[in-house]
């Protein structure tokens, strides 16, 4: 395994005659993709917080920083990381707090919350790294608004360490809510699930995460979750009072979203998919796809998916309901078989890689596990 | 003028009737205009100070047409420059003398609104607003509201990532839009994102977003629609210093409040705003913050109390929280006439945007100021005071010989003072022409040659909107045999515009 200690070893690395490489920070998602035997480069030599300035909703860190680190350190300031990044073990077993920063950006990891606030990518102000030519650069700034050349961070954010060895980091953290309720309804079938969830979407409360899990403590259980200040939780909570009936309060609501971001209800002994689609075709979605063990996340956005079905299928049943399907927990086996990321249009595919080459022209990066 | 575009092609000037022609056997009828009056209204864009006509207008009204004309141009090497709107303000749109200029403003249907899902999906010539007119009797609107959003369009937009007042909160254009259709210089029709969260492999509706039609032409937005919030409220606040106005709006958010606009204009602004729609705005003050919360009324009023606390406990001269809607869109009258009450007081105006870190405004007003006296000419400063994002607007006369060219250096010395304290060139109004010649100030060779790579990816032959954003027009064969060592340029011979 190499381990740079600076950017200036990490480009020697890169650009000496090895490869190809698989950047790696905590290796809490080892377990996704395809298994490769190609080089390990362990980002976490990169450590440490270079600037925070809450007031400016800026904070700098470099890549390797455990995440487990950063998010207390803002929440120290009542700030947060506000798209929800968690760390895998969990989902995918292995040591709680091995998630560094750099691996939650470059797969692109956001929680319930994404549903309202954005993505890991709407949070990525800037970044520096080195690229597969060995060249250090930087994209992006480190202030909240900026269009000044083409807009890289986005890129890079869900990149699965394709493009480039990201170093450094600039993110805009947001004030944490100082008060959070949940409300729940009981019983509701996938179709009913659905549609009350996008009516509380589409009203004033302003909900910041919806989640509907067919089987929780006994039944079926439809979560809206409201974030803020206490008076104002008040007011959407009446607000979704007089538009779903039998809303009942959630006491203790952490251990629900844990379960929903974990996707913890499903089997763990079928292969687990992510499989991103409109809302309001979830229902669809499942029904098309009898025997799967399921919930939804993000108002039915993200349907987590536990089946043994034919993959070919369950790609075809994501597609057909508008979406895609990535394979994120199976035996080696399978991920060796089957590309975990869904598979592109040809013509798409042929631009993604010339974009891929504009970063890494020898395809240093190219490792086969994605 | 003072701005050097790449060299026209005398082939391509020489064939201009054979292009015509072409144009017409794809879009028939008036959607091609070669006659130089017809031209003539396409020569510049909001950055009125460069103009050039066109090769040709065409203004295709089917993505099938537009995917033609890209095929044809690429097929034939003739660059093509897109256009929405024309109310760029970096001179995005502005045409080349060898180039298509190709107007989206025909493909203006909304397609579909999905309230279940809370998207609409709209062809580009949409201008901003109608997104919201054409979905507001359901209770939702669309976030992103620059200024010119009557007039602007949809894919200007997304070209350009356009913000607004109300992005602190609800962000810019890129985190507002789930897919477009995009059409790439070949010709070829493809779709990036879609109705869903995220897409499926690299985020190249992210890269495409602000990427100011250098990588292809959007012919279709889905963009997020919002239900309206219940109430809005805003505050209007006077401060005796520029520093206590900053102060205010630092502890503001380090309070836990991200308004759903936080807007500051200095005294110059204030009094040219005044004078010209009579908002009332007080005149002794030095700094006026606009402070507008959205949300249930209940929420509403608990943020005012404790902003009102804090702008007190700031020192602030005149607090004044809207009690009805048309008393909020009074406060709001003064910043929203900003640009023509400067046009009211002076002959030309040159509007700028960079961002900086909030903390450093003091300073760079101070040193604005400096500069203001250095070059002889007045400013005037509205910005999102949120986001530390600046609107100077250096007041000039262009009929004055020398004055625009006065106007200009000052304001790249503005632009490099806000790279300088650590912010950027644009914080909403992109690069363009206007800009491009600053880029190497906030980038290195290497972070331009990577990112012209990401171009090159694209559009190898550089036919799509060339010498805009860039400098210098690297050969894509160049870039990718260049290494750059220690930061020294390479093919210092190469011609800079
Ligand atoms: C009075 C005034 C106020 C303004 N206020 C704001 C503000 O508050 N916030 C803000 O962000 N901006 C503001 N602007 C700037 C401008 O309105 C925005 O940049 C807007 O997004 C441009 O849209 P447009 O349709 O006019 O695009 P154009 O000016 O026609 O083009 C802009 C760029 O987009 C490209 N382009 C246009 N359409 C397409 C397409 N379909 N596909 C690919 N490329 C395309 C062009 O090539 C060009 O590079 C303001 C401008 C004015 C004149």
């Amino acid at each position: 395994m190499l381990r740079p200690a600076d950017i200036t070893q990490l480009c020697e690395i890169i650009a000496g005659s090895g490869g190809p490489f698989r950047l790696r920070g905590g290796g809490s998602k080892d377990a996704i993709g395809s298994p490769t035997d190609a080089a390990v480069i362990d980002m976490r030599g990169f450590a440490g917080v270079v600037d925070y300035d809450p007031p400016e909703l800026v904070l700098t860190v470099r890549a390797g920083t455990p995440l487990a680190e950063i998010q207390a350190l803002v929440a120290g300031e009542g700030q947060m990381l506000a798209f929800e990044p968690f760390d895998h073990a969990a989902l995918l077993g292995g040591t709680p707090g091995l998630a560094t920063i750099g691996g939650v950006i470059a797969s692109g990891v956001a929680g319930p919350a994404r549903l309202s606030r954005g993505a890991a990518r709407d949070h990525l102000l800037g970044f520096t790294g080195v690229s597969g030519r060995g060249e250090r650069f930087v994209a992006g700034a480190k202030v909240v608004k900026n269009v000044t050349g083409y807009d890289l961070p986005k890129l890079i954010t869900g990149s699965w360490g394709r493009l480039v060895a990201i170093t450094e980091l600039t993110l805009k953290v947001l004030p944490a809510p100082r008060a959070r309720t949940t409300l729940l309804a009981r019983g509701l079938d996938p179709v009913a699930a659905a549609a009350a969830m996008a009516r509380a979407m589409g009203s004033a409360a302003e909900v910041s995460a919806a989640a509907h899990l067919p089987a929780w403590e006994g039944g079926a259980v439809t979560a809206l979750r409201l974030d803020g200040f206490p008076a104002s939780i008040r007011a959407r909570a009446e607000t979704l009072h007089r538009l779903i009936d039998g809303l009942e309060p959630l006491e203790d609501d952490a251990p629900l979203w844990d379960a929903v971001r974990d996707a913890a209800p499903l089997p763990r002994d079928k292969p687990l998919w992510r499989i991103i689609v409109p809302g309001r075709n979830a229902p669809a979605l499942i029904a098309a796809l009898p025997g799967a063990e399921w919930l939804f996340d993000w108002a039915g956005g993200l349907v987590w998916l536990a089946s043994d079905a034919d993959p070919q299928a369950i790609r075809i049943a994501a597609a057909n309901a508008g979406g895609h399907a990535m394979l994120i927990r199976a035996d080696a086996a399978m991920r060796a078989a089957v590309p975990a990321l869904h598979p592109q249009p040809a013509p798409l595919a042929a631009l993604e890689t010339k974009v891929r080459r504009a970063f890494d022209p020898a395809g240093l990066f190219e490792t086969g596990r994605f | 003028m003072s701005l050097c575009m790449p060299e026209p092609d005398a082939g391509v000037l020489a064939r201009r009737r054979e292009i015509v022609a072409a144009m017409r056997a794809i879009v028939p009828g008036e959607g091609v205009i070669d006659h130089p009056d017809g031209l003539r209204a396409y020569e510049a864009d909001g950055l009125t100070a460069y103009r050039q006509p066109p090769l040709v207008v065409v203004l295709p009204e089917t993505t099938e047409q537009v995917a033609r004309v890209l095929a044809w141009c690429h097929a034939n090497r003739v660059k093509v420059v897109p256009r929405g709107a024309g109310t760029s303000l970096s001179g995005g749109a502005l045409p080349l003398a060898d180039g298509v200029l190709l107007g989206l403003s025909k493909l203006n249907r909304i397609l579909d609104i999905d309230y279940a899902d809370r998207i609409a999906v709209v062809q580009p010539g949409v201008t901003n607003l109608a997104i919201t007119r054409a979905v507001e009797e359901q209770g939702f609107y669309y976030a992103p509201d620059p200024s010119s959003q009557i007039a602007c369009s949809i894919g200007g937009n997304v070209a350009e990532n356009a913000g607004g007042v109300h992005c602190l909160k609800y962000g810019l254009t890129t985190n507002n839009v789930l897919g477009v259709e995009l059409v790439t210089i070949e010709g070829e029709v493809l779709r990036l994102g879609g109705r869903g969260l995220e897409s499926a492999g690299l985020d190249l509706l992210g890269l495409v977003v602000g990427s100011e039609g250098l990588l292809g032409v959007v012919t279709e937005v889905t963009v997020r629609i919002l239900p309206r919030p219940q109430t809005a409220r805003a505050l209007l606040i006077g401060f005796a210093e520029i520093e206590t106005a900053g102060q205010c709006v630092a502890e503001v958010i380090a309070a836990g409040i991200i308004p759903a606009g936080m807007e500051m204009m200095d005294r110059a602004a204030i009094h040219a705003a005044e004078a010209f729609v009579h908002a009332g705005y007080p005149l002794d003050v030095e700094a006026l913050l606009i402070v507008e919360l959205d949300g249930p009324e209940g929420e509403c009023a608990h943020l005012i109390g404790e902003i009102e606390a804090i702008a007190r406990s700031n020192g602030a001269v005149s607090i004044r929280a809207s009690a009805s809607d048309a008393e909020r869109a009074s406060f709001w009258a003064g910043r929203k006439a900003a640009f023509p009450a400067a046009g009211r007081i002076s002959p030309d105006y040159y509007c700028m945007d960079g961002t900086i870190p909030r903390r450093r405004l003091p300073d760079v007003l101070r040193r604005m100021g400096v500069l203001s006296e250095q070059y002889g000419l007045r400013v005037i400063n509205v910005f999102h005071a949120g986001d530390g994002n600046l609107h100077p607007m250096i007041l000039y006369d262009a009929n004055q010989p020398g004055e625009l060219e006065t106007a200009e250096a000052f304001g790249a010395d503005i632009l490099r003072l806000c790279v300088e304290v650590g912010g950027v060139l644009t914080g909403e109004h992109g690069v363009g022409v206007e800009k491009r010649d600053l880029m190497p100030v906030m980038f290195s060779p290497v972070d331009l040659a990577q990112q012209q790579r990401v171009k090159c990816a694209f559009d190898p032959e550089l036919l799509l909107n060339p010498g805009k954003m860039f400098p210098e027009l690297h050969r894509c064969a160049e870039l990718g045999r260049m290494h750059v060592h220690g930061g020294a340029v390479p093919f210092p011979e190469l011609p800079r515009f």
